[in-house]
């Protein structure tokens, strides 16, 4: 794989017609890059997950992604109701969605545990009433040596 | 197994034109649960679900699924339809209870893993 690129996609909350089209497009842009098969699949899952979430719970979010020879980066901005309990929003089978969204199969509680199976690297911050920002990483070729 | 096949064995109905029919079926996942189908189905399986709504579209093009099998009679929307061919993800229904679909997959030999 050879040079780099980033870019950022517009999520508009509530939009499932469009739903997963922004992760969608950064596979296709993963794989036209010649980045290996198994990291364009641990990425592309990752950033479904993130997306969806962005769209069940916000009212608007910003994917944007960067993508090196050494790492695949992908940061998710919402504005949305913000996770009060970050712990808590990390274990598998708790969700919070309402009941149309759990009829849709989406709200299985499997999101954010299925990010960071998929990823080397998961920072999630968050604020009450204005917004999480969700931001993973994907070395290429393994995580670099720890500094400290 | 190829998916043509699987579709005159178990006399599923096609939903979607011109999509890609030669795949080969290795395994089987059923969940109506997207991000189970996400963590856990196999690229090449076959995945039935109740769920009929346009996201299925992009789950199965995620995860590489050779198709998706509506069951109990549920129709997939038209512009589920319309994504599925676009997307090239073949959509197919029958009539038959998740329970007794798999039961059949089962003995045709397909397996979870």
């Amino acid at each position: 794989m050879t040079g780099s690129s980033d870019g950022v996609f517009f999520l508009t909350g509530k939009d499932f017609t469009n739903a997963g089209s922004a992760s969608s497009n950064l596979k296709s842009i993963l794989e036209n890059m010649g980045i290996p098969a198994d990291i364009v699949r641990r990425a592309s899952i990752a950033a479904f997950e993130a997306e969806m979430n962005a769209i069940i719970y916000a009212v608007a979010g910003m994917l944007s992604y960067s993508i090196t020879p050494e790492a695949v980066k992908v940061t998710l901005q919402d504005m949305g109701p913000g996770i009060p309990d970050i712990d808590l929003a990390m274990k598998e089978g708790y969700s919070t969605a309402p009941d149309y969204i759990r009829e849709m199969g989406f709200g299985s509680g499997m999101g954010l545990p299925n990010i960071k199976k998929n990823t080397d690297k998961l920072t999630v911050n968050s604020v009450v009433g204005e917004g999480t920002t969700l931001e993973f990483v994907i070395y290429l070729e393994g995580p670099p040596p720890q500094t400290s | 197994m190829k998916l043509s096949d699987l579709i005159e064995q178990m006399s599923l109905e096609l939903k979607t034109a011109e999509t890609d029919l030669t795949r080969e079926v290795t395994s089987g996942y059923v969940s109506d649960m997207l991000s189970d189908v996400i963590a856990n189905a196999r690229e090449g399986s076959v995945w039935v679900t109740f769920q009929s709504h346009l996201n299925i579209v992009a789950v199965a093009s995620l995860k590489g699924i050779s198709g998706i099998i509506l069951v109990n009679g549920r129709i997939p929307a038209e512009e589920t339809i319309k994504k599925a061919s676009a997307e090239n993800v073949p959509i197919m229904t029958t009539s038959l209870t998740a329970f007794d679909l798999v039961g059949k997959l089962y003995a045709l030999g397909l397996r979870c893993r």
